[in-house]
């Protein structure tokens, strides 16, 4: 518990506060930080409409993003479960595979596929249609969103399935339920922790990153991620940047509640 | 227990003592943008001087920038940096003054790249670098010859669509304000707001933003029409004759790479050793052959083989022409508004 406690303290709370303390000074002419003065400014700014539609296009693109992911997530961890045991190992490798190649690079072999003259354009020409405009659009922002983070779906739900006690479909199937109304009223129920879980990450994650926009949307897509950097590296006003991540922070951490609460009352009506 | 102790203590005192002796050893450390300088420099560099050069590498200005501003520029002495950020540097109080009669290569330099507005007499920067911005574009893909910014910001129907800008921000106004007719450094709320209108209206017939790629597009053919910088234009050109480079008829801004030595510099001779010797005609050569930046260096102008100025005609701006754009300066207070601006441009759809 104490080096638990440590680390949490030395890699969460710590940031976290610095973040925080920033927010109540302001950007010093040539950049860095203006110590001399206490001001609420960038609380003020950060409260122009402008960010809220940010904000609102990152949570409406992270949102489908997780959507899909489920969607996608949800059968393939569903297969995995009903896979021989030897299988099961093998495939949850495959799926984590990616992993060991870097983000950057995986990203751009998406630009290969999707540009124009890539392979995919390539392959539709050859039979006749596009080409069509795949790349530098929200589609592939979604795509490279939803490519990165399935796999976290995939493990969350492979988990919940696991933990989940075969006796209880058994019984469902014996009471003359069919497969899917099994499915429906006993699997999915029963492993809602597990999903939660798994939209929470793809959401988070989404909302943060900065180099699929940057990359995949040819930079004509801002989201929270993006702005953030933005302020720290180019606008380098740090404290404006922490302002809104201090926002973006009491956001998510709302919205972990909110989930924790969810995963508890879904534990309680088991 | 008494003797290992002992024992430690004169391990301690010895290992002191050797830290000693490597400390005697001039070094010096330089960050730089990776590859913006020869690879064996460091064994050049101590050949020449005795000196042992540590180079360290950053990617963007602003990173170095933010190592500096919070270490107050311990633990470096030459940097590598932008015109603007060697400004705000400056102004931060955080570089030491150059000294002309430890530099004698500075009489290398162009009269005009003493004169520029960012620093006049080069009092606290020397110029590595410098350059326009502008558009390059494939000759055998447009249907006319862009010549104003306009061709971009309003393109015509033939390059709708293949057409990228640069992201950097101060890059990304720029063009709008230079087709206003206004300075690449304006912070006036109204030439903010006309200039985002414009980009707003431009950004929906943009292929990209892109800031490291544009010239690859126009290879291949994704894209017919780039807004770049004049070096890395030449990128493109070199694997292919067809893109050609033009400065607009609204102008330019002048970008300049400096070097600058920090105030915290633990070894101020020896930096002033590395900036003279990096302004000898030899590095300077290197230079231009490799990133394809024109020098502010007129001995390593001069050393170059006339071809490759045929090649790459905007190698051959003369230093005069260049002196009549405007460089981009740091903008002070006027950064938060200039930033929100830019938001909004990327926030739009």
């Amino acid at each position: 518990m104490l080096p638990g406690l440590f680390w949490l303290m030395a890699l969460m709370v710590l940031p976290c506060l610095l973040i925080f303390g920033l927010i109540f000074f302001e950007r010093g002419i040539y950049g860095g930080i203006d110590w001399s003065a206490m001001t609420l400014e960038n609380i003020r700014r950060a409260f122009d409409p402008l960010y809220a539609v940010i904000l609102w296009d990152s949570f409406r693109i992270a949102g489908l993003a997780t959507a899909i992911a489920l969607l996608v997530g949800y059968p393939a961890a569903y297969a995995i479960s009903k896979a021989p045991e030897k299988a099961q190992t093998a495939l949850l490798f495959l799926a984590i595979l990616p992993f060991w190649t870097n983000y950057l690079i995986r990203t751009y072999a998406w630009i290969v596929l999707l540009n124009p003259a890539g392979l995919i354009n390539t392959a539709l020409a050859s039979i006749g249609l596009g080409p069509w405009p795949l790349l530098y659009n929200e589609f592939a922002v979604v795509l490279g969103l939803v490519y990165n983070y399935t796999p976290f779906v995939i493990l969350a739900i492979f988990a919940a399935l696991q933990r989940l006690d075969p006796s209880y479909a058994e019984a469902s199937r014996d009471l003359g339920a069919t497969a899917a109304t099994t499915f429906w009223r006993i699997t999915l129920p029963l492993t809602a922790p597990g999903v939660a879980a798994g939209a929470v990450f793809v959401f988070v994650l989404s909302i943060g990153n900065f180099i699929t926009p940057d990359l995949l949307g040819g930079g004509k897509f801002q989201m929270a991620g993006n702005l953030i950097y933005d302020q720290f590296l180019t606008a380098r006003d740090w404290p404006f940047g922490a302002t809104l991540s201090a926002g973006l922070i009491i956001i998510m951490l709302i919205l972990l509640f909110a989930q924790a609460l969810f995963s508890r009352r879904a534990m309680g009506e088991r | 227990m008494r003797i290992p102790t002992l024992v430690k203590g004169l391990a301690a005192a010895a290992i002191l003592a050797v830290s000693a002796t490597a400390a005697l050893a001039e070094k010096i450390v330089v960050s730089n943008w990776d590859g913006y300088m020869p690879k064996d420099i460091a064994e050049k560099f101590k050949a020449a001087t005795g000196i042992d050069l540590e180079v360290s590498v950053h990617a963007t200005n602003e990173e170095i920038m933010g190592k500096v501003t919070a270490s107050g520029g311990q633990g470096y002495d030459v940097l590598f940096v932008s015109s603007p950020f060697a400004e705000a540097l400056n102004k931060m109080g955080l570089l030491a003054p150059i000294d002309a009669a430890k530099i004698p290569n500075l009489k290398n330099l162009y009269p005009e790249a003493t004169q520029l507005k960012h620093d006049p007499g080069n009092t606290f920067s020397v110029p590595y670098t410098w350059g326009t911005t502008g558009l390059c574009y494939r000759s055998d893909l447009v249907k006319s010859e862009p010549d104003s910014w306009a061709s971009l910001l309003n393109p015509a129907d033939d390059v709708k669509g293949k057409t990228t800008m640069l992201a950097t921000d101060r890059w990304l106004m720029a063009p709008a304000f230079l087709l206003a007719g206004k300075s690449v450094n304006t912070t006036e709320q109204a030439d903010l707001d006309a200039a985002r209108d414009q980009l707003i209206a431009t950004k929906k017939t943009l292929l990209a933003y892109d800031d490291t790629t544009f010239y690859s597009k126009l290879v291949s053919g994704e894209a017919s029409l780039v807004e770049a910088w004049d070096g890395w234009c030449n990128y493109g050109i070199a694997s292919k004759p067809e893109i050609k480079y033009v400065i607009p008829k609204e102008g330019s801004d002048l970008w300049v790479d400096t070097m600058v030595i920090t105030k915290a510099a633990a070894n101020p001779e020896g930096a002033a050793k590395f900036i003279d010797f990096i302004m000898n005609a030899d590095n300077g050569k290197w230079m231009v052959e490799n990133i394809m930046y024109k020098s502010p260096n007129k001995a390593a102008m001069d050393a170059l083989d006339p071809a490759m100025l045929k090649q790459y005609p905007n190698m051959a701006i003369a230093p005069a022409e260049l002196l009549k754009f405007e460089q981009l300066r740091d903008l002070g207070d006027g950064m938060k508004a200039f930033s929100k601006t830019v938001s909004e441009i990327m926030a739009a759809k």
